[in-house]
């Protein structure tokens, strides 16, 4: 606020100064100069006041005439005068003070107040992200939808412009800057309390990390995220404590390698880390066999060793196997039939176009379904700007560097808990998987569910903390049952409880409670506005524990209290059916 | 030698030193105080403040300050003027005449610490 203030100011020094001047010299001339009165005689000069109000409607151009009597041949030639001088040097103070307005420099002052004084008025929890690329808007959009605040800096003001234009239920606060500069991050919000973390996703490296040493200099206990598109970058990332960096070559290969080793494993991590309200993927089963990859750059090698730790046979394809170190591969680009056809394109199950070339990738799928056309293919696209094509080709997989690591940001922001559950379930059988994933279709609406925690603590959960204090049992079914009706259940499921250092993972619905327990839920959003409902109202509470609607007011309840000290009366719980 | 701290000392000491003249005489007697000079004190008061528009120090802001302290004491003065000889008519009575005066040396007292204020300025950044 101040910068901007003290620059108008002192650009407006000059013009009203001359406004003041020329005023000074009109008001004086008129003082000094001779009148004449109704017969024409000499008359004394206007006095200080009558001369302030001629020279004020004349220099405003308002132009009353000639008051309070009928100017002397002189005044009216000082008059002349003053009108030139005042009405000139008007325009020119109006003129220096539109331009003043229109100052670029000033308007970029003005927005970066505009920005801070938002951040400081945040009163809730916010995740400072810089850059919104593709990978910036789909994590907004997904932090959106969980009504969690994101405060914005990107270097381009045309991706800001995008963003307010963007159907977002919060306000997101954004400012185009360099958020490479720790000053902008500042201004963002780093030392704001409500800051609950940095998440870097810029597309270049050098201002990921720099972000990551800024938070990890000046806020060493935030997290900070970022992603990297080099592996060094990462490494050189992780030895400072960035507590996360997503790689998104890695994180495609290991998610290729999991969805053809066990595809319900990466199903359900597809289903609980999308957008809330989008619809839901259908399950990948990429075959088990011979593979031919095409291009060995990053993207290339990560598929490699990923596919090669479940076991599956591949044959590289690579243009120039000298500079990316491929020392047993079939050399060519794979656009041509003949080099796939070397590869063994006939009898593999699935081919990967991974070159750092859009057009390259789709000429080597297209080539290779015309060869075989029931090839398993997975595409990489760099650019976004290629959509249409790549949405017309319809391959097996598109991997978009964006969508997966927004995906993979989701699962570490959204609950701490869920990045755990997902620790947990690595290893297990796919009969499994398949089982959780069925239980979740069912509560499900064909869409990607919410996923959220609960934490039994006084402030989150006042009625079930007190109902814990007083000792009461209160079984976990009890938060997964309906607040209308105690016999039908929520349409949601409880996927992890934790209990200090203990983890139970799909907890039985009898479990019992404890204060202090972390529970991670997954289901449809407006159940998990009901679930708030029993959680923090008493009545809906101990209806939900007792069956009986319990009286609110006090009057009501001694009434009752009254009818219970009466014989045969029915004041017994109702012991609930479960099924 | 610095220009712009030459016009800008010169305004505030001519502020205060045409002020001071207004202020100079009885208090009460009408003949004692002109009209042009007070003009000329409200005219160089509102450049000195101008002059002090966007100063970012704390010494600047006191500067602005006492000087938009000033600018008030000599306009409430000329409006007093203005009421009673054109709109009350009552004209320069000795009482209105000490009224105006009194609210000149208000104005006379910002200017004098506007220009300590210069002088301490002064020999803080000797340079």
């Amino acid at each position: 606020m101040h910068a901007t203030l003290f620059l108008i100011l002192r650009r407006m020094r000059a013009p009203l100064i001359f406004l003041i001047l020329s005023y000074a010299i009109a008001i004086l001339g008129m003082t000094l100069i001779p009148g004449a009165d109704a017969q024409g005689r000499p008359a004394p000069p206007m006095d200080f006041f009558h001369a302030f109000y001629v020279v004020s409607y004349t220099a405003t151009t308002i132009g009353f005439g000639e008051l309070p009597v009928a100017f002397s041949e002189a005044q009216r030639a000082w008059i002349a005068f003053t009108i030139y001088l005042t009405v000139v040097v008007w325009l020119y103070s109006i003129g220096s003070i539109l331009s003043l307005l229109q100052d670029p420099a000033l308007l970029r002052a003005a927005r970066a107040n505009r920005f801070a004084g938002k951040v400081k008025r945040l009163h809730q929890p916010f995740y400072l992200i810089a850059g919104c690329g593709e990978t910036g808007s789909l994590l907004m959009h997904a932090l959106d939808s969980r009504n969690q605040q994101a405060v914005v800096l990107d270097i381009d003001a045309e991706r800001i412009g995008e963003l307010e234009l963007g159907q977002y239920h919060l306000d997101i606060p954004a400012l185009a800057a360099d958020a490479a500069l720790p000053e902008n991050l500042i201004m963002a919000g780093l030392h704001n309390p409500h800051c609950a973390g940095v998440i870097a996703l810029t597309n270049d490296d050098r201002a990921n990390l720099s972000v990551a040493v800024t938070v990890k200099l000046l806020r060493p206990e935030l997290p900070a995220l970022c992603r990297s598109d080099a592996l060094v970058t990462a490494a050189n990332m992780a030895s400072f404590g960035t507590d996360d960096v997503v790689v998104a070559f890695e994180v495609f290969g290991e998610h290729l390698a999991m969805a053809v080793n066990s595809p319900g494993h990466h199903l359900l991590y597809e289903w609980l880390t999308g957008v809330p309200g989008e619809h839901l993927i259908e399950p990948l089963e990429p075959p088990r066999g011979k593979w031919v990859v095409c291009g060995y750059g990053r993207f290339g090698k990560a598929i490699v060793h990923y596919l090669k730790q479940v076991g599956i046979e591949l044959v590289v394809v690579e243009a120039s196997p000298a500079e990316t170190g491929c020392d047993n591969c079939i050399v060519g680009t794979g656009a041509d039939a003949r080099t796939l056809l070397e590869a063994g394109v006939e009898q593999a199950v699935g081919i990967v176009a991974g070159t750092n070339d859009d057009i390259n990738n789709l000429s080597i799928v297209m080539t290779a379904r015309q060869l075989n056309p029931r090839l398993f293919t997975v595409v990489r696209q760099n650019r976004h700007a290629n959509d249409a094509l790549f949405k017309r080709f319809q391959a097996s997989v598109t991997m978009q560097p964006s969508r997966i690591i927004a995906h993979e940001f989701l699962s570490l922001l959204t609950t701490p808990l869920l990045s755990r559950f997902f620790s947990l379930i690595r290893g297990h059988e796919d009969a499994w998987f398949d089982e959780l994933i069925s239980r979740i279709a069912a509560v499900l609406e064909n869409t990607v569910p919410e996923v959220w925690d609960v934490e039994l603590s006084r402030n989150h959960t006042e009625a079930l903390w007190e109902a814990l204090r007083d000792g009461a049992p209160v079984p976990l079914h009890t938060l997964v049952s309906s607040p209308t009706d105690r016999d039908s259940d929520l349409a949601c499921i409880p996927l992890l409880l934790k209990r200090g250092e203990i983890e139970i993972l799909l907890p039985e619905p009898q479990t019992l409670l404890q204060l202090g327990d972390r529970i991670l839920f997954c289901g449809e959003r407006h159940t998990r506005n009901l679930q708030a409902l029993c959680l923090s109202n008493f009545n809906v509470l101990s209806y939900l524990l007792t069956g009986r609607v319990i009286p609110s007011g006090k009057v009501w309840r001694w009434v009752e209290r009254i009818g219970k000290t009466a014989p045969n009366s029915n004041a017994q719980s109702i012991p609930r059916k479960h099924a | 030698m610095n220009l712009e701290k030459v016009v800008f000392g010169f305004f505030i000491i001519l502020a205060m030193t045409l002020n001071f003249g207004f202020v100079l005489g009885d208090i009460d007697n009408p003949a004692h105080h002109h009209v042009v000079e007070l003009f000329f004190a409200i005219i160089v008061n509102l450049i000195a403040t101008v002059l002090k528009f966007g100063e970012r120090t704390q010494i600047g802001a006191i500067h602005l300050a006492s000087s938009l302290v000033a600018d008030l004491g000599l306009l409430s003065a000329a409006w007093v003027w203005t009421s009673a000889v054109y709109i009350e008519g009552t004209g320069l009575t000795p009482e209105i005449t000490a009224s105006i005066v009194s609210l000149s040396a208000g104005a006379l007292a910002a200017n004098v610490l506007s220009v300590l204020m210069l002088l301490v300025e002064t020999v803080m950044f000797r340079r």
